[in-house]
């Protein structure tokens, strides 16, 4: 860790501002109507916690284009974490499924940031204990890449390559102010996935 | 949040309301088909019951179960206790077969800190009612059912209202749990009880005490009836029962006296009749049923706090031997 202190982070330079994420939730809602064909069964599910806010954003988007009310819920994925064992237990935040259930019906789910893929094979995990829907299909804002699993996202805000080393950060107005696609160098107290498997002993 | 759950006094404002915050997402579970979650896979945890119980054993081994969490039940009947094995040998049993938490309830008070703060166990020790001392997680289910009626959201806590706890609180150890835990969430308490069946030292603890039912009833917000524990009376603390249940017993009348939403609530089990006439018991008022059922949730996130995340038993060498250290 030593070592990686010593060699001063840039700054996080803006990949994607405010216009752009806007324009990015457009084209996701007329692709989704696009591929489901006028979205008649979609349910849109948010994954804690920008995902949530991104998921209300494109159901309005997808109201606006199909002027019919998209169910819209929002999914915890915590307690099917795998990583659960690497640090003390978290809260839990709200689950929300629709009134109609996913049964029978496209569900996608929505988040800011697809990494491993880890995430989303929790969500998976947890969608199967509530329902059985037609389809699953994910939309993201960004791919950074760097998968630990097979999963792809069917609709991609931004393709962001990017290096083990670096951070994404998604900023959405509901929960920081502003909206922007952020990249830096990794913040050491922030924890993914990977950086705990190059160095477990991180401080909490 | 500590390792243990010993008692409610161990819990801060923030731990309780995250338990009850946590609980209020798992309760969403038994409205699902599928009510099972993934989390404590792999686990294991003893239910140790040194003394008879349907409802907490049985709520236990439901959220036990529905964390995914391998159970094993251990009762003194018919068990080596029974032949005569020591508390202390048994938990180096259990250690040894690698148990992550012990469930335990215990006729003698103290048992569960004694396991806790011993090093026979290595996993999470939740007490489940030692004698007259503690039943924490009742507290924290009896909470969660107040908080829902009077004060429902999440990160609520319970400032101001005002909770009455009538009858056996000598032997109660419901009564001792509540009384720390409703402080600590900002409740004012008030005992109701015969004065044989009040506690020596009651005065050190956060609580008014009263004699009379029929004056509290107006400014109570919650009412909560004990059980009048026959089994661990051994003197004559009141002169007929059917005293005791004139002057300390719910009735249709008294329940009238009680403000509009003000809810009735028995810690369970019910004996009719006594402390509460089926009138009472019977009415949409009285929450002993939803109790229960609140019970699974906050027995759920209970365990999924203690034993969810990062134990001892997972945390790195170096972590075990600088805890030792210290």
């Amino acid at each position: 860790m030593t070592t990686h202190a010593s060699s001063a982070p840039r700054p996080p330079h803006q990949v994607l501002d405010a216009t752009d994420v806007a324009r990015v939730v457009t084209r996701i809602a007329h692709e989704i109507v696009e591929r489901a064909k006028g979205a008649e069964d979609v349910v849109l599910l948010g994954i804690h916690t920008r995902g949530v806010h991104l998921a209300r954003r494109l159901q309005t988007k997808l109201t606006q284009i199909t002027g019919r009310e998209i169910p819209f819920g929002t999914l915890d994925i915590t307690m099917y974490r795998d990583d659960l064992r690497l640090k003390p237990a978290r809260a839990l935040e709200h689950t929300e499924i629709p009134a109609d259930g996913i049964d029978g019906k496209l569900v996608i789910l929505v988040d800011d940031v697809l990494f491993s893929g880890r995430t989303i094979r929790a969500a998976l995990d947890a969608l199967s204990d509530i329902g059985r829907p037609r389809a699953v299909q994910l939309a993201v804002l960004v791919d950074r890449g760097h998968r630990e699993l097979p999963i792809r996202a069917d609709y991609v805000g931004k393709n962001l390559p990017t290096s083990l080393r670096e951070a994404v950060q998604v900023q959405l107005a509901d929960t920081d102010g502003r909206d922007g696609v952020l990249v830096g160098d990794r913040d050491y107290t922030a924890r993914s996935s990977q950086a705990l498997a190059a160095d477990p002993h991180l401080p909490e | 949040m500590k390792r243990h759950l010993v008692s409610t006094a161990d819990l801060t404002r923030d731990d309780a309301l995250l338990i009850l915050d946590t609980a209020e997402e798992l309760a969403q579970l038994s409205g699902r088909a599928v009510k099972k979650l993934p989390t404590l896979r792999g686990r294991t945890v003893v239910n140790l019951f040194f003394e008879d119980s349907t409802r907490t054993k049985t709520s236990f081994e439901v959220a036990e179960k529905r964390l995914s969490a391998d159970v094993i039940n251990f009762s003194a009947k018919g068990s080596s206790v029974s032949k005569g094995e020591s508390l202390k040998d048994t938990a180096l049993t259990l250690q040894a077969m690698g148990a992550d938490a012990v469930v335990i309830r215990h006729h003698a008070s103290g048992a569960p800190a004694r396991l806790a703060q011993s090093d026979w166990l290595h996993g999470s020790v939740i007490n489940a009612g030692d004698g007259t001392h503690e039943h924490p997680t009742q507290a924290l289910l009896d909470a969660f059912t107040m908080r829902r009626h009077l004060n429902p959201g999440a990160g609520k806590d319970l400032a101001g209202r005002r909770i009455t706890i009538v009858g056996d609180v000598l032997h109660s150890r419901v009564a001792r749990s509540n009384v720390h835990l409703l402080n600590t969430l900002g409740a004012e308490v008030t005992f109701v009880a015969p004065p044989t069946l009040v506690p020596i030292g009651i005065d050190t603890w956060p609580c008014q005490v009263s004699y009379d039912l029929d004056a509290v009833l107006p400014k109570t917000d919650a009412l909560m009836m004990l059980r009048v524990q026959r089994e661990r009376m051994n003197a004559a603390f009141f002169p007929t029962e059917r005293e005791y249940s004139r002057r300390y017993g719910m009735d249709g009348l008294r329940m009238a006296q009680l403000p509009e939403h003000a809810i009735v609530m028995h810690p369970g089990p019910m004996v009719r009749g006594m402390e509460i006439t089926a009138e009472v018991a019977d009415s949409p008022r009285c929450t002993a049923v939803e109790q229960v059922a609140n019970g699974v949730s906050i027995r759920m996130a209970v365990l999924y706090l203690l034993l969810g995340g990062a134990t001892l038993a997972d945390a790195p060498r170096t972590t075990d031997s600088s805890e030792a250290a210290q």
